[in-house]
C-alpha cells in the first residue's frame, strides 16, 4: 500500500512525443482507471509507471522514491496483462511462486503465500493445473494471483477483461472490485471500456492523445466534463453535440431555429465567442408538454432496446441531428414533433475552436 | 472423400503398395545378404529368402570388422554416434544462445552479425571443402572428434528456427518476467528453453539425421581407421581393387547404417516431420 | 511494422551469446570461403612451394576443359531428371496417401523412413542390386538378355545414379506435398465435387494450383539436393566413370581437389559452385520474403 505521484511525465519514441506531460497523485489505496480510445498513450503511461519503457522527462515517485531508473523488479509493483502472460509450461502453483522463488524466499512462505491468494481468488483446485488447462475467467485470477502474493505497494493492470465475453467480464470487474476492497491496495487500471471505468473508479484519467483530458472522480467526469473530448467519449450513446449562439449576458443559448435553452447558475462567464459547441447527453432530454417545450424534435427512427428506447431525429428547422434516451418502451411516429425540454445543469457549453469547457 | 469409387480406391491402394515395395526392395535385400555367407551371395541368383548367418556375419563386423579396414563396426558405430550427437547438441546450444542475443538484445553490429550469420545458409560444406579441410589441417584437427564435429556446427538453419520461434512468444511473457525480477539469464533458463522444448526436440532428430549421415567431411579428414564413421568403414570395405568385396559384412554393416537413424525417424515421426517442415531444410 | 520487442539492456551478455556461432562461421565458413576465392586465381605448382596470381586462367582454363563441360552437363540434365522424378512420384504417392486417410497413416511410416537413410547407403544399396557379379536384379536383366554394366555403359552408370539419388529423395518430397495436401481446406474440395468436376479434373483445377507453393519451394530444394547431397550416391556407385558419364560438379571439386591435387582448378569449380547455390539461396528468399522480414 502506499501512494504515487507522476510529475510532468511525458515519452518519446524517437522523434515522436507521444505523451506530452502527464501528472497525478495517487493516494493510498486509491483505484485509479486511465481511460481513453486506443493509440491515446494509456497503455504507455502504465508501462512507465511499471518500469518497462524507460521515461523521457518527468518523475515518477512510488511512497515518496523516486523510481524513474529503477527496473520492474525493484519498483514493488505487480502487474496483470492484458493476454495475462502466464508461463504456459509452468503449473499455477508455479506462475505464482516464481516472482517469489527470484526473491529468495523460503519455500514455507512461498507456500503460505500462494495459498492464501489462491483461497482468495477460488484458485486452491486448480494449482497443479497448467494455464491451457484453465478457462479464461482461471487465467484471468491466476494472473491477478500472481500480483497479490507478492503483496506489492502498486498493482497495475494493462486492459485485463479485454480477452474476455461480455458475460464474464462483468463478474471479473465486480471480482476485481471485491479484491480492491479487501486488499486495499493502490491500484492502476488502464482500459478502453467506459463501463469498466465508471465501475471501478475512484478516480479516472481520460486521455486522448497523449494529454489528460481530465482527472476526477467518475461522476466529476460524467457531470462536469472538461473538454468536448471527455464529453463525447463518456456516455453511450455519446452526448449530443450542435452549434449555437450565446444568449442572455450568458446565461443562455439560443439554437439557429429561434430556440433556447437555459444555463444553470453563472452560465458562462468570460467569453469573446458568439457561435459555442452545446453538448447534452441523450437521456437528458425530456417529454413534456408544448406548453412547457423549449425544443422540439423531428423523430425519424426509433429503436427500442427494451430497458429503454433510442429515438433518432433532427432539431425543428435544423440540420443537426439528435439522440434521445427514453426510459422503457416509447412508441413514436416518423416525423413527429416532439416537445422536449432541458434541465439546465445538464446543458454544457464548449469552446468551438478548442472544445474546452465554457460554463 | 467425396464420392466412394471403388476400382478408384483399389488402384490408389495397388500404386502406393508399389512404390512402398520398391521403397522396401533393397532394404530386403540387403538384410538377406547379411544373413549368409559370401559364396551363397556370389552364386548367382542369391537367395531371397535369410539364411543362417545373421549372428555370425553381424557379430564378426561389430567386433572385428572386415579384412579390408583394419577396426570394427562396432567402434565406427561409436564414432558416428559421437558424430551425430556432437553435431545435434552442439548446434541447438550455440544456435539457441545466438537467437536468443539476436532477438531479445539491441546491440551494436547487431545487424552485421545476423548477416554474417545467415550468410552461411547459402555455403554447404560441399562449396568450401578444400580450403575448410586446410584450416582444419592447420588447427591439427584431422582425425579427432572435434575436427569432425565442429566444422559442421554452425549452420544458420537452426539459428533461424529458434528466432522465428522466439519471435513468436509473445512479448507480455518477457515483460512479466520482467516484473517478477528474472534478468536475461534467467528468464532463458526458467521461461524461453522451456517452451522450446518441442523445437528442439524436432530439430534433435532433424540433426541426428544430418550428423549420422554426413559422409564428404568425415571422408575427407579421417584417415586414421579409429575415426572411421559407419559410412566412411562401408566406403573401405568396398574399395578392395581387385580383390572380392566381402559382401556379407558390407550387408551386415549397412543394415546398422541404417537401424539407428531409421528407428529416431519412426520413432519421433512427429517431430521429425515438425523438423522438416520447420526448417524448410 | 513489426511490433517493438521487448529487450533486455546488457552491453557484454549479447556478445558473448554471440560468440561461439560468430567464431565458427568466421573459421570455418566466412574465412575458407575466401580462401576459395584467393585459391581460384593462383597458380601453385604441384609441391604447393609457389604460386602465382593468374586472373582468370583458372575459370578459362577449367571452361575450355572438355571434361569440366561435360561436367556441366551431365549436372544440369543430372538434376533435373532427379527433381522431376523425385517430385512427381511423391506427387502421387501423397494424393494417392491423402485420398485413403485411415491407411494412410500406416503408409505415411512406409514411405517416409528412406529420408533416414544416407546418400551413399542408398548407392551402396542400388550398387548391390545392379553389381554386374552378384546383383539380382543385372542378373535378372542378363536372364533377359540385356548386358547391364555400369562399370562399362555411360547411360546405365547415369540411370543407376538418377535412380538411387530420386529414391533417397521420394519420402522428403511426399511429406512436404501430404502436408501441402493436408492443408486445402475439404470444402474447397467438395464444392468442385458438387460443381460436377471428376476426381482428375479436381485435382488439375483446384489440387496442383493450390500445391503451387509447394512445389516451388521443393523445385529449389531438390535441386540443391541434386547438385550436392547426391555426392554419396556417385561416390558409393560409379566414382564419376565410366568415362565421367556421372561426374557431376561437386564430385569434380572433390575429385580434381584431393585426388589431383589441382588446387586452383579445385577452387575455381568451388567458386562456380558457390555461385550456384548464392543464386538458389537468393530464389528460395524471395519465396520466402515474408518470412524473412526483419
Amino acid at each position: 500500500m502506499a501512494n504515487a505521484t507522476i510529475e510532468n511525465v511525458k515519452k518519446s519514441f524517437g522523434d515522436v512525443e507521444v505523451l506530452h506531460g502527464i501528472s497525478c497523485d495517487i493516494r493510498d489505496g486509491e483505484f485509479i482507471v486511465i481511460l481513453g480510445p486506443s493509440g491515446c498513450g494509456k497503455s504507455t503511461l502504465l508501462r512507465l509507471i511499471a518500469g518497462l519503457e524507460k521515461i523521457t522527462s518527468g518523475t515518477i515517485k512510488i511512497e515518496e522514491r523516486v523510481v524513474n531508473d529503477l527496473e520492474p523488479a525493484d519498483r514493488d509493483i505487480a502487474m496483470v496483462f492484458q493476454n495475462y502472460a502466464l508461463y504456459p509450461h509452468m503449473t499455477v502453483f508455479n506462475n505464482m511462486a516464481y516472482g517469489l522463488k527470484i526473491r529468495k524466499m523460503t519455500k514455507e512462505e512461498i507456500r503460505n503465500r500462494v495459498h492464501k491468494a489462491a483461497e482468495i481468488l477460488e484458485l486452491s483446485e486448480l494449482l497443479n493445473r497448467k494455464p491451457r488447462q484453465l478457462s479464461g475467467g482461471q487465467r484471468q485470477r491466476v494472473a491477478m494471483g500472481r500480483c497479490i502474493v507478492r503483496e506489492p505497494k502498486l498493482f497495475l493492470f494493462d486492459e485485463p477483461l479485454s480477452n474476455l465475453d461480455a458475460k464474464l467480464r462483468v463478474q471479473m470487474r465486480l471480482e476485481i472490485r471485491r479484491l480492491h476492497q479487501s486488499l486495499n491496495i493502490t491500484s492502476i487500471y488502464v482500459t478502453h471500456d467506459q463501463v469498466e471505468a465508471m465501475t471501478l473508479a475512484d478516480r479516472l484519467i481520460v486521455m486522448d492523445k497523449g494529454f489528460a483530458g481530465q482527472i476526477g472522480t467518475p461522476l466529476e467526469v460524467y457531470e462536469k466534463p472538461a473538454n468536448k473530448f471527455v464529453a463525447g467519449f463518456i456516455g453511450s450513446p455519446a452526448m449530443n453535440f450542435f452549434d449555437a449562439e450565446m444568449a442572455g449576458d450568458g446565461k443562455s443559448i439560443r439554437l439557429s431555429s429561434g430556440e433556447g435553452l437555459q444555463l444553470s447558475g453563472e452560465g458562462v462567464t468570460e467569453t469573446a465567442e458568439k457561435t459555442v459547441t452545446v453538448g447534452i447527453r441523450p437521456e437528458h432530454f425530456v417529454i413534456c408538454d408544448e406548453n412547457k417545450a423549449q425544443i422540439h424534435l423531428r423523430t425519424d427512427l426509433v429503436e427500442k432496446l427494451g430497458a429503454d428506447t433510442l429515438v433518432h431525429g433532427y432539431f425543428k428547422d435544423n440540420g443537426d441531428a439528435l439522440t434521445l434516451r427514453l426510459n422503457g418502451i416509447q412508441h413514436f411516429d416518423r416525423n413527429n414533433l416532439l416537445p422536449m425540454w432541458v434541465a439546465p445543469e445538464n446543458v454544457h457549453v464548449f469552446n468551438q475552436q478548442s472544445g474546452d469547457r465554457l460554463n | 472423400m467425396v464420392r466412394n469409387q471403388p476400382w478408384l480406391t483399389f488402384i490408389t491402394h495397388l500404386i502406393i503398395l508399389l512404390g512402398i515395395l520398391v521403397l522396401i526392395f533393397p532394404i530386403y535385400v540387403t538384410f538377406v545378404a547379411s544373413t549368409h555367407t559370401l559364396e551363397t551371395i556370389l552364386s548367382v541368383p542369391m537367395p531371397m529368402l535369410p539364411g543362417n548367418e545373421l549372428i555370425n556375419n553381424y557379430l564378426t563386423v561389430l567386433t572385428a570388422g572386415s579384412n579390408s579396414v583394419g577396426v570394427s563396426v562396432g567402434r565406427m558405430m561409436i564414432n558416428s554416434l559421437i558424430m551425430a550427437l556432437g553435431i545435434a547438441f552442439g548446434k541447438i546450444v550455440i544456435s539457441l544462445i545466438a537467437a536468443y542475443a539476436l532477438v531479445y538484445f539491441r546491440f551494436r553490429f547487431r545487424l552485421f552479425f545476423f548477416w554474417l550469420i545467415f550468410i552461411t545458409l547459402m555455403l554447404p560444406v560441399e562449396v568450401r571443402i578444400l580450403p575448410t579441410y586446410e584450416v582444419v589441417a592447420k588447427m591439427g584437427l584431422l582425425n579427432s572428434y572435434t575436427g569432425l564435429i565442429l566444422p559442421l556446427i554452425a549452420s544458420a538453419t537452426a539459428t533461424f528456427l529458434f528466432r522465428q520461434f522466439f519471435m513468436s512468444i509473445p512479448n507480455e511473457l518477457c515483460e512479466a518476467a520482467r516484473v517478477d525480477g528474472a534478468g536475461p539469464i534467467r528468464f532463458f533458463i526458467d521461461i524461453v528453453l522451456p517452451m522450446s522444448r518441442t523445437s528442439i526436440a524436432a530439430l534433435f532428430v532433424i540433426l541426428f539425421i544430418y550428423g549420422w549421415n554426413q559422409y564428404l567431411w568425415p571422408l575427407l579428414i579421417t584417415t586414421d581407421e579409429q575415426f572411421y564413421t559407419m559410412l566412411i568403414g562401408i566406403k573401405r570395405m568396398l574399395d578392395v581393387g581387385e580383390g572380392q568385396v566381402e559382401w556379407q559384412l558390407v550387408m551386415a554393416s549397412t543394415m546398422l547404417a541404417i537401424i539407428p537413424p531409421v528407428i529416431v525417424v519412426v520413432q519421433m515421426q512427429k517431430q521429425f516431420i515438425q523438423g522438416l517442415t520447420e526448417t524448410e531444410k | 511494422m513489426e511490433k517493438q520487442r521487448v529487450v533486455f539492456n546488457n552491453k557484454v551478455l549479447p556478445y558473448m551469446l554471440l560468440a561461439p556461432q560468430v567464431a565458427i562461421t568466421l573459421v570455418f565458413f566466412i574465412w575458407p570461403a575466401s580462401q576459395s576465392l584467393f585459391l581460384s586465381v593462383l597458380q601453385q605448382d604441384p609441391f604447393g612451394l609457389s604460386s602465382t596470381f593468374v586472373w582468370f586462367d583458372n575459370f578459362s582454363t577449367i571452361f575450355t576443359d572438355e571434361i569440366y563441360r561435360k561436367s556441366l552437363g551431365t549436372t544440369a540434365i543430372f538434376s533435373l531428371l532427379v527433381t522431376l522424378a523425385s517430385m512427381s512420384v511423391a506427387l502421387l504417392l501423397a494424393v494417392l496417401a491423402n485420398r485413403v486417410l485411415f491407411t494412410g497413416r500406416v503408409y505415411k511410416t512406409l514411405i517416409i523412413w528412406p529420408y533416414a537413410v544416407a546418400t551413399m547407403v542408398a548407392g551402396v544399396l542400388w550398387y548391390f542390386l545392379f553389381n554386374p557379379t552378384a546383383g539380382i536384379i543385372s542378373h535378372l536383366l542378363k536372364s533377359m538378355n540385356y548386358d547391364w554394366n555400369h562399370g562399362l555403359y555411360e547411360g546405365q552408370a547415369f540411370f543407376l545414379v538418377v535412380f538411387a539419388s530420386v529414391w533417397r529423395q521420394v519420402s522428403y518430397n511426399f511429406i512436404f506435398f501430404l502436408a501441402g495436401l493436408q492443408s486445402i481446406p475439404p470444402s474447397l474440395i467438395e464444392a468442385s465435387a458438387i460443381d460436377g468436376a471428376s476426381p482428375f479434373r479436381r485435382f488439375w483445377t483446384i489440387v496442383f494450383p493450390l500445391l503451387s507453393p509447394t512445389s516451388f519451394f521443393l523445385i529449389v530444394v531438390n535441386v540443391v539436393y541434386a547438385f550436392f547431397d547426391t555426392f554419396g550416391v556417385v561416390d558409393a556407385i560409379t566414382g564419376g566413370g565410366p568415362n565421367h558419364a556421372t561426374d557431376i560438379m561437386v564430385f569434380k571439386v572433390y575429385h580434381d581437389g584431393f585426388k589431383g591435387l589441382d588446387y586452383g582448378g579445385s577452387a575455381a569449380q568451388s567458386v562456380i559452385l558457390m555461385g550456384v547455390v548464392i543464386l538458389l539461396t537468393i530464389i528460395q528468399f524471395r519465396y520466402i520474403e515474408r518470412k524473412v522480414h526483419y
